[in-house]
């Protein structure tokens, strides 16, 4: 195939790689970082009842998590077209 | 109605809708066994994937364990949730476009080894079989309560079903059926949910409730008041943890990428038709699971805030046991709350020190709840019919994959390559008989570790797959010897560490004689970082990949071509 070894086809494998592990950043920070790690710390914050640390570690990550699945979709939708590499009858 | 009409009636319609929808989409080809043809739009697939991931243990147990542990059970919601990012981010688009059937099917293929396919199927048979075992009992456990029957015939009822519309169904019927059973569970979570927040917070919204100042006239918050019970009556503050934050860390980090490597939860994107279907359908599923998963922590703390003050009195001076509510007769006649008048004072009283007297199971928190919040019958039955659908959707989806890892990955890929499709389809549909046996004996006569075998699920998910998949994606250069040899090393460590805390020497299982403080429920992290380190050692000194395996890894990052899941 000519596809793979294109120079088309390695950036769009470079963006998606990039995409991804900036998503897994976030997704690390909110749950290790602030759930976890960071916990006590933000524990002296409050925010609408909670402690911030407690929330984000049984509610705030959980929030995240779904949102940055969503962003990933749209991000990699745009990524596919842009490369020309979407599914056909997408 | 009473509690017994109003549950046998929705337990009855429930069971006649999922074997109606089960006939209906019948399976009639290998490929719609395993795979529902590849035809699932995403949102039905991640409704199903959701009602598959959540087992009973989500469902019955999960509240409870929050409301026991307070801040310390965060690694449950946050590792069997922030599994899906890894899945849908690193996993579902790339083993889509591979387009084959099954885990041990990539991994045989990508590895170009038998014996790479050998220990994938190994692993996935017995992670499977661990899992369902576990669900079988659940589902004999909400017969029993709430139809009064024994434990032995609502396993075997419960079978029955399971075996009807997973059995002939395969994975189109367990599909549809799972889409019914995730509404009718999710129904049954939210309404005791919204109306005891309403009661206790005059918020209808559980997620904003839990951090809602109580509807008492107080001016308390109810996680202030709860960490004030906590404290006085010496637990640790509620939104305190007891474990260590390593182990918290390290127990995270297990369940996330053990959820990502779960076979029955990879074969999920297996059933869509584009590589874009399998990302959109990773997000649907986490959006449904995170609905039952951002409620259940605020389920837990209305669930022990009433009990406290259901069993203590409002006064903290406990309660005369005559005059206790009527959920707690209830429940005392199970056996799963007990009382010991320590003090001979005729009241009861609840304490995380010396003046304790009562013993309560976890597990009856979800259960009790309606009843303890007065809520009407309706509600009551509501809420068995969806542990019941809880439990049969997750041990469907299991029941499926190892009918197909022994038909497909055993026979059909390794020992009779030879047989035709129907041949094959039969095989799955034995293999499925027996292992539903096999799994409802044990739910009937269920062997003591079966709550400590869970941690060694998600630890060898964790340990073989995950890097094994990982490596095989995001490296061409990963051989056969590396992935090998790192899921060999994954694999033993993990169970070692498992057999020796759990089951060798469980009077050491305590943080001062774990490594590092990890415990065993955390240990498959260690695990798999033992597999990356060895497979990529081992790599660099070993034989080359062939290049056709350079070109197959390079077509799986492109979303073109997808295609359906072909047949070899």
């Amino acid at each position: 195939m000519s596809l793979v070894t294109s120079e088309k086809s390695k950036a769009y494998w470079k963006e998606n790689l990039r995409l991804m592990l900036i998503l897994l950043a976030v997704w690390f920070v909110v749950s290790y970082g602030f759930g976890i790690l960071l916990v006590d710390a933000l524990n002296t914050i409050p925010l609408a009842g909670f402690k911030l640390g407690f929330w984000f570690a049984q509610q705030g990550s959980m929030y995240v998590f779904v949102a940055l699945i969503f962003v990933y979709i749209r991000a990699m939708k745009k990524l596919d077209r842009k490369y020309d590499l979407h599914e056909d009858d997408d | 109605m009473s509690i017994q009409v109003w549950t046998y009636l929705l337990i009855g319609l429930s069971f006649a809708l999922y074997i109606g929808i089960a006939i209906r989409a019948r399976a009639g080809s290998t490929k719609e066994f395993y795979v529902a043809g590849g035809g699932v739009p995403a949102v039905a697939n991640g409704m199903a994937t959701a009602a598959d991931w959540m087992s009973a243990a989500s469902f019955i147990s999960l509240a409870g364990i929050i409301s026991f542990l307070g801040y310390d059970a965060s690694v449950y919601l946050m590792g069997w949730t922030g599994g899906y990012v890894l899945l849908a981010l690193c996993l579902a688009p790339y083993l889509r476009k591979f387009g084959k059937f099954t885990v041990p099917d990539f991994i045989g293929d990508r590895y170009y080894s038998q014996l790479a396919r050998t220990v994938a199927v190994i692993c996935a048979i017995f992670i499977c079989f661990t899992y369902i075992a576990g669900q079988m009992r659940g589902v004999g456990v909400v017969f029993s309560r709430f139809l009064e029957v024994e434990v032995t015939w609502g396993v075997i009822i419960g079978g029955v079903i399971v075996f009807f519309y997973a059995v002939l169904g395969g994975m189109k019927g367990i599909t549809y059926t799972q889409v019914a059973q995730y509404c009718v569970l999710i129904f049954a979570y939210m309404v005791p949910a919204i109306f005891i927040s309403l009661l206790m917070t005059g918020n209808p919204v559980p997620q904003l409730g839990f951090g809602s100042e109580l509807a008492d006239g107080s001016g308390v918050s109810l996680l202030d008041k709860l960490d004030g019970l906590s404290k006085e009556l010496g637990f640790t503050a509620y939104t305190d943890g007891k474990k260590s934050t390593i182990d918290v860390f390290f127990i995270t980090a297990a369940l996330m990428v053990g959820t990502a490597g779960l076979p029955h939860v990879i074969v999920r994107f297996f059933t869509v038709a584009k590589v874009h279907d399998a990302r959109r359908s990773a997000g649907w599923a986490l959006l449904f699971i995170a609905i039952l998963y951002t409620t259940a922590p605020a389920v837990a703390s209305f669930a022990r805030v009433n009990m406290i003050e259901t069993i203590n009195g409002t006064d903290g001076a406990g309660t005369l046991q005559e005059e206790s509510p009527q959920w707690v007769t209830n429940w005392q006649e199970t056996g799963l709350i007990k009382w010991e008048d320590k003090n001979q004072d005729g009241r009861m009283f609840y304490s995380g020190d010396e003046r304790n007297e009562m013993k309560i199971d976890r597990d009856i928190m979800v259960l009790a709840n309606p009843e303890i919040a007065q809520l009407p019958n309706w509600v009551i039955a509501l809420v068995a019919a969806g542990g019941i659908a809880a439990a049969l959707s997750t041990s469907a989806g299991l029941l499926l994959v190892i009918s197909t890892s022994v038909s497909h990955d055993l026979l059909k890929r390794n020992l009779m390559p030879n047989i035709s499709d129907r041949q094959e389809l039969g095989y799955a549909r034995i293999a499925a008989a027996v292992a539903l046996a096999a799994a409802s004996y044990l739910g009937i006569n269920p062997p003591d570790y079966v709550a400590s075998v869970v941690a060694f699920a998600f630890g060898l998910a964790a340990a073989s797959f995950f890097p094994a998949i990982i490596l095989g994606i995001f490296s061409k250069r990963m051989n056969k010897e590396g992935a090998i040899a790192g899921m060999l090393t994954g694999i033993i460590f993990t169970a070692a560490y498992i057999i020796y805390f759990k089951f060798v020497h469980p009077e050491l299982n305590s943080a001062e004689h774990w490594w590092f403080g990890i415990s065993p429920e955390g240990i498959g992290t260690l695990g798999m970082l033992l597999n990356f380190v060895v497979a990529l050692v081992v790599q660099r000194f070993t034989a080359k990949t062939p290049d056709e395996i350079g070109e197959l890894v390079e077509s799986l990052r492109y979303p073109k071509g997808a295609g359906e899941a072909h047949v070899h």
